[in-house]
């Protein structure tokens, strides 16, 4: 599928709260594509990790901020390591979670989770999953 | 020397079988140890965002808890836990800007700059015992038990604190050949079990999970043997809406390595909590003639 080309001007603003956040400079990403040949929830994302760095390029926030990836992303680290531009592709995934979560909109309800699987829960699951998913 | 032991959330309760097998294979192998006094959560997961500096601050506290011990090292037996506390460690040791924000912030405690050495039981293993004083220990080698090592993410991943090859690893593979095993090498050994987004996505982190355990199975495993809680629940407590949702599914036994070195060692199974693991563990070391029928 090819990159749509913006209609709209990119936007600045976007791409330097991700910089900011995140620390991680998304140009030097020359599309390699290491990164999502190693994702292992690549059947489950809309949008590649190497989609993310070109649309973080191009500053197509709507595109972002429509995909699930940030959402699915399990900070595995795999891309990470395997990255040959060093790029610390987790930390962009957190910080475009972190820009949707720090407007207080929650990914996952804590209140909604049955008693059951309260009850089956390790702690970590909780504690990870609610550090990653609301704010 | 006398190491601290943090134990983390999840080793008290839903993770008992990790601990106290490890506890008593600490005894076996005369590992002098103290649980860490007032330890709290290190947070589970390391921050990933460079202007958030209060999540750093759960795991810097139990670090200056060591350091207040007096002891030079502290352990963990949860993956997770090390991957936080490690980080922590490494960012307090290396980043002079943010060590001196946080010191700052945490005014009411002692500065910290990273004095304090993070291990994981494995890594000490491998470092301080070293595999040919763990062999002499062994009572019980798990001969003929087919077991994949599998590591997931936090053990090897970012590369700053990995115990061990991040893409190659093989403590648990000599750890589980010291231990007689036979060692079935496996290519899903460091894919993430879908980790907290059992909570986020419970559909692809199940679909993760079976190709893990479905991978083990097909490269003729008998047993998983991992480290971290997380996975345990991913891989093991969740195999049974696994086996209901793939009907090429195959039950497999999953285990803490402790549990599985405090059989080696001859711990009285009932230490190490077989009745937290699928009904199938205990079974599967019954089989094999590695435990006798009474323990639970």
């Amino acid at each position: 599928m090819p990159l749509e080309i913006l209609k709209t001007l990119s936007d600045e603003t976007f791409k330097k709260k991700v910089m900011e956040i995140s620390g991680e400079n998304f140009h030097k990403c020359y599309q390699c594509g290491t990164c999502s040949g190693s994702c292992p929830m690549a059947e489950h994302i809309t949008v590649l990790p190497r989609r993310v760095m070109a649309f973080l390029q191009l500053g197509n926030r709507e595109k972002l901020e429509q995909s699930n990836t940030p959402w699915t992303c399990a900070s595995c680290h795999t891309c990470q390591v395997r990255c040959p531009r060093g790029i610390d592709i987790p930390k962009v995934m957190e910080a475009l979670r972190l820009l949707q979560l720090r407007r207080n909109i929650n990914q996952i309800e804590p209140s909604s989770i049955s008693k059951k699987e309260i009850v089956d829960l390790p702690q970590i699951a909780m504690v990870s999953g609610f550090r990653k998913l609301t704010s | 020397m006398k190491i601290s032991y943090y134990p983390g959330c999840t080793l008290k309760t839903k993770a008992k079988n990790l601990e106290r097998s490890a506890l008593a294979c600490f005894d076996a192998l005369g590992i002098e140890y103290e649980e860490l006094p007032r330890w709290n959560c290190c947070g589970a997961v390391y921050s990933l965002a460079d202007d958030d500096l209060i999540h750093i601050i759960a795991p810097v506290r139990d670090l200056i808890r060591v350091k207040e011990r007096g002891l030079d090292t502290v352990m963990t037996l949860c993956s997770m836990c090390y991957n936080t506390l490690a980080r922590a460690n490494e960012l307090m040791k290396n980043n002079e800007e943010k060590r001196y924000t946080i010191n700052t912030f945490m005014d009411e405690e002692p500065d910290y700059a990273g004095e304090v050495r993070v291990v994981h039981f494995l890594d000490y293993l491998r470092d301080e015992i070293g595999w040919d004083k763990l062999k002499e220990k062994i009572k019980v080698p798990l001969n003929d038990l087919k077991v994949a090592p599998y590591y997931g993410c936090t053990l090897l991943r970012p590369r700053e604190v990995a115990l061990d090859r991040p893409d190659k690893p093989t403590v648990i593979r000599t750890f589980l050949e010291t231990l007689g095993a036979i060692v079935v090498d496996f290519p899903s050994a460091t894919v993430c079990c879908g980790s907290y987004q059992v909570l986020g996505n419970p559909e692809a982190a199940l679909k993760v999970s079976h190709g893990i355990l479905d991978d083990a199975v097909k490269n003729g495993a008998e047993a998983l043997a991992l480290a971290c809680p997380l996975c345990d629940y991913n891989l093991g407590f969740r195999q049974d809406a696994i086996l209901n949702s793939f009907t090429d599914a195959k039950e497999i036994p999953v285990y803490y390595f402790t549990q599985l070195m405090a059989v080696a060692l001859g711990i009285d199974p009932a230490v190490s909590h077989f009745e937290l693991n699928r009904e199938s563990s205990l079974q599967l070391l019954r089989d094999k003639k590695l435990i006798s029928g009474a323990a639970s």
